[in-house]
């Protein structure tokens, strides 16, 4: 699979403190110690990521890890202390104020952990904020309002105060203000993270649904490891502002890069994580209906422990690839305990 | 930590003993010493600041100018400009449009009839919330059509039409500029500190000077008064505002001007209205005290009438200010809640959506015509008014034929086992040691950066000749504040503890406060006559409110936690009272009497007005002559004061406050 990389960062850095820039400037490599020494806190160290077009991108790390400084680095709301944001192979650190506006005017949106929705507007008029501040003819705009407003699901609420809503139904409002211009980069800054569990569940799964549409290159931040395991296509850990591990849910669980990543991923079902294709045996001469090499265990499970023999695995187009059997499904289900 | 007290204790119990010794005997010593300058600054040791001060201001009014523009013209351009919105509103309201080239001014258009008034205030209050509050402010209108105080109350009106957009849009634009600035916050805040000390009428005198005697001087008086908790307020609220917010804003790719305006504003807007309503209520609070230099109205009204000591008229027009308060504060909070709410833009002409602005303006036409024929309705009639003013007049004759030894007994029992006591031993000691002293308490309360102040600030008061002066100040505003203390913290206490007695203490707070401070004056002058215990009444009454809410409040928010303890320990209620609330209060309470001692230094210039000798009657003589230097220096020594005393209370709350661990 090739994809255009869609925003990366090289060696962004963000230092809070006195002279933090001139710190930088005199040692463009500096280590935990030399900034503590320094009396510098090192909120962003050295992080070099790239995005694909289209990807579902997770940055996962607990409180103080860094993350929300890392994404606000990314759309430069907080101006990094040193490295490079390419967005489209163009420097976001060098754009000019008014670049920047256009920038966030057409190609970006955000969603935010608390919702951040302006007290004093309707539904509508949150959703059709970003288009009122570019001065979009009003007919266009309510209509375009309308349809994402309709997009999550809030019809006929669009006349209420963000107040007279529930979480779940604010966060829908943020979300639809943020689609409303049409980005391609989407950022979610712990979007769910204020909501219940049980509504939690139901956004991942509306989430889901609207990127299934929409196909938007996102950042997504999250301090839920299970949260990041079920969305992502990729996951970057960060601890202590530095980015620990990139890599796939599957990658993570089967080959944790520290001792760190390792505890978040052990708590984790692995059957929830792990793919048919990543514990096959390969192989062509198993027999029966094939399961795909995508699926991941749990899905699965059931059928191939109720299965004689061991079922054929085949991948995108059809091919058989290798074969799975009982023995191996069940080391995933009930060693999951035990392993890492 | 306690050894560490207890050895201080004694120290402390000495100086404190030799302090009112010296007092008492100071005099005596000096004499004996034959080293009068122990009691009294030689005069010869006074730096005349206010001939410094007077010349500065003359060369300001007469030379001072950048390039050709001299500041005479900018203040006569700012004159200008008030004056213009100013005169519409009078004419409006209150004079009527003349026509006046010849020597016998002809009326174009009389003032809008009380009747159009009325129903404009009625209609507002409807549009805003509800027919409620459309009874309630034209209840209050018609108050001041039947009770006699119309003209008066718009005039009053007029100028608050005028100072309060001004005041709040200028403080909006100010906090708006230190929010985006560092600088302007750095550059705003001493400032807006020093603004709060100085007693309202030290910067009368100047505001006189450059202004003239009339009501633009009042208005630009009111406007620099009231201003200042807008600015505070807009900062605090823009500083407020949820960084998400401020983040979506940024992400939405608002502009600056966007951002502020579209975003942070709004989200702001229901602190913001809390300043604007401060912006209100404290332009009512000057009514009176701009009538001084040149405000008419209601406010004319008061002072008027305690110069007169009428007690019945003064007391109609302070309550035709309450009166007009409450309607206006009203009106605006909800008008500001209304501004929050979404409009459903209703079809049709304008004329069909706006009926009862139409409405208004008919009745308005409709009155101004036929009050030609009939004027009933452009003019309350005066045969219909009803006064008070007698019943007030005969139930103070009452109580004081019937009552007058009792009252005179009280009055002479305080003087002399409580007021004169202390006032002796002040004026009594000798001012080095009392500059020592206060520079001592500053060191053991904040290091050494306070001694330097205390020491300073009491050192200039002495140079400038006005010791005795401000000793006087500090005896009254002292023995008020003692008073006030001694009444207000129980009364706080009560009103955590009991929730009826809260109910009730808070309604007598909240009237004394609405109350305008010379209102107190005038019924405690005609029971008690003009002198120090007069003041002392009329300061302690209005500065009782913030030493019983502080107490309540400190009291309220100790943590349940502790009190469960206290209760598991086995304590009594006045254990728990004595042992826990009141120790865990103290840091509040000690910030609740540091407000009332400001409130107290500000009233004490009003109460010159009934023979006080303090630094207040040095303000409001230079006032009266309107010499600048003077007042300005009298008001400067007011500020030190009140700057010495907040400064050494901050420091001995935030003290104690770290010795509970609510602090580090």
């Amino acid at each position: 699979m090739i994809h255009n990389t869609k925003l990366s960062c090289r060696n962004v850095w963000k230092l809070y403190g006195a002279n933090a820039q001139e710190f930088l400037s005199s040692n463009p490599a500096p280590s935990g110690d030399d900034i503590r020494q320094a009396g510098i806190i090192g909120a962003v160290r050295d992080a070099s990521i790239d995005i694909a077009e289209g990807e579902i991108f997770i940055i996962m790390g607990l409180s103080g890890s860094g993350k929300s400084t890392l994404v606000r680095c990314l759309s430069r709301l907080i101006e990094p202390t040193g490295g490079q944001v390419l967005f489209d192979g163009v420097d976001l650190l060098t754009a000019s104020e008014q670049e920047l506006i256009e920038i966030r005017r057409h190609k970006m949106g955000m969603v935010f952990q608390h919702f951040a929705l302006l007290p004093h507007l309707t539904v509508l008029q949150n959703v059709m904020f970003p288009l009122t501040v570019q001065a979009a003819p009003k007919a266009e705009a309510e209509e375009k309002a309308r349809e994402v407003v309709d997009l999550v699901g809030l019809k006929g609420r669009e006349d209420y105060y963000p107040r007279e809503l529930s979480g779940g139904q604010q966060q829908r409002v943020g979300i639809a203000r943020s689609l409303v211009t049409e980005p391609d980069l989407w950022f979610l800054d712990e979007p769910f993270s204020a909501l219940d569990p049980l509504i939690r569940r139901e956004m991942q799964d509306e989430f889901m649904r609207l990127q299934a549409r929409l196909h938007k290159t996102i950042v997504f931040i999250t301090h839920d490891f299970e949260e990041a395991v079920r969305l992502a296509d990729r996951i970057a850990i960060m601890k202590d502002g530095e980015i620990i591990q990139v890599a796939t849910p599957e990658e993570l669980v089967l080959n944790p890069a520290t001792d760190y990543v390792a505890e978040f991923t052990r708590h984790i079902p692995r059957s929830k994580v792990l793919t048919v294709g990543g514990i096959m045996t390969p192989g062509t001469q198993a027999e029966g209906m094939p399961v795909p090499a995508t699926a991941r265990v749990s899905e699965v499970a059931e059928q191939i422990i109720a299965a004689d023999a061991p079922r054929p695995v085949c991948d995108a187009n059809g091919r058989t690839v290798g074969s799975i059997g009982r023995t191996a499904v069940a080391r995933v289900l009930f060693g999951a305990g035990e392993a890492a | 930590m306690k050894a560490h007290l207890t050895r201080q204790a004694p120290v402390a119990w000495g100086l404190v003993l030799a302090t009112i010794l010296l007092g008492w005997f100071g005099r005596d010593l000096a004499k004996a010493l034959d080293a009068r300058w122990l009691v009294k600054v030689p005069s010869s040791w006074d730096i005349p600041f206010n001939t410094y001060i007077s010349a500065a201001m003359a060369w300001l009014m007469e030379e001072a100018a950048v390039g050709p523009v001299s500041f005479t013209d900018a203040t006569r351009a700012i004159a200008w400009l008030i004056e213009q919105p100013y005169e519409l509103a009078l004419n409006l309201l209150a004079r009527g449009f003349l026509f006046d080239p010849g020597p016998e001014p002809q009326v174009l258009l009389p003032a809008a009839s009380w009747i159009a008034v009325t129903a404009a205030v009625i209609a507002l209050g409807h549009y805003c919330r509800s027919w409620g509050l459309a009874a309630l402010v034209g209840a209050c209108f018609a108050y001041l059509a039947v009770f006699g105080q119309w003209d008066s109350a718009m005039i009053t009106l007029a100028s608050v039409l005028i100072a309060v957009p001004i005041g709040a849009g200028g403080g909006l634009l100010a906090g708006i500029w230190a929010y985006r600035h560092p600088l302007g916050e750095r550059i705003l805040s001493p400032i807006l500190d020093l603004m709060q000390t100085i007693p309202i009428f030290a910067y009368l005198v100047p505001i006189l000077f450059m202004f003239g005697f009339g009501p633009v001087s009042a208005l630009v008086a009111t406007i620099i008064y009231a201003t200042p908790p807008m600015i505070r307020i807009t900062i605090m609220a823009l500083k407020a505002v949820d960084p998400e917010i401020l983040d979506f804003g940024r992400m939405a790719g608002t502009t600056r001007r966007q951002l502020m305006w579209r975003v942070l504003v709004p989200s702001a807007s229901q602190s913001l209205m809390v300043g604007v309503n401060q912006v209100i209520m404290l332009t009512l609070n000057m009514v009176i005290i701009a009538s001084m230099i040149g405000a008419g109205g209601l406010g004319f009204d008061v002072l008027a009438a305690l110069r007169r000591l009428d007690i019945g008229a003064g007391f109609e027009a302070g309550i035709a200010i309450v009166v007009l308060a409450i309607a206006v504060d009203r009106l605006s909070q909800a008008f500001a809640e209304r501004m929050g709410q979404v409009h459903h833009t209703t079809p049709g002409s304008w004329a069909a959506r706006n009926k009862r602005t139409v409405l208004v303006l008919c009745l308005l036409a409709v009155t101004w015509v036929l009050g030609r024929f009939s004027p009933l309705l452009l003019d309350y009639p005066q045969s219909q008014t009803i006064t008070t003013g007698a019943f007030w007049n005969d139930t103070v004759k009452y109580l004081n034929v019937n009552y007058f030894d009792a009252f005179e007994a009280v009055k002479v029992f305080f003087l002399q086992w409580f007021l004169l006591p202390i006032k002796k031993t002040l004026l009594g000691i000798p001012w080095p040691w009392a500059i020592a002293m206060l520079t001592l308490l500053g060191w053991r309360a904040g290091g050494w950066k306070l001694a330097a102040l205390c020491g300073a600030m009491s050192a200039l008061i002495a140079v400038s000749g006005l010791w005795a002066k401000a000793m006087v100040t500090v005896y009254l505003c002292g023995a008020s504040v003692i008073l006030a203390t001694l009444i207000g913290v129980p009364l706080g206490v009560l009103a955590a503890l009991n929730r009826r007695a809260g109910i009730a203490i808070n309604l007598l707070i909240d009237t004394l406060q609405t109350l305008p401070s010379f209102v107190y004056l005038i019924p405690v002058v005609m029971l008690f006559r003009v002198g120090d215990f007069t003041a002392m009444i009329a300061i302690v009454l209005y500065a009782l409110a913030p030493a019983v809410r502080y107490a309540a409040h400190g009291v309220r928010s100790v943590s349940s936690e502790l009190i469960e303890a206290g209760l598991v320990s086995g304590c009594t209620k006045w254990q728990l009272l004595r042992l826990v609330r009141l120790p865990m209060a103290l840091p509040e309470i000690l910030l609740g009497i540091n407000q009332t001692i400001m409130l107290a230094l500000s009233m004490l210039v009003i109460t010159a007005l009934v023979g006080t000798r303090d630094l207040g009657q040095e303000v409001y003589i230079a006032l009266t002559k309107a010499d600048t230097g003077r007042g300005l220096v009298a008001g400067l020594a007011i500020a030190f004061i009140a700057i010495i005393a907040d400064r050494l209370i901050n420091a001995g709350a935030r003290g104690a406050r770290i010795r509970f661990g609510l602090e580090s």
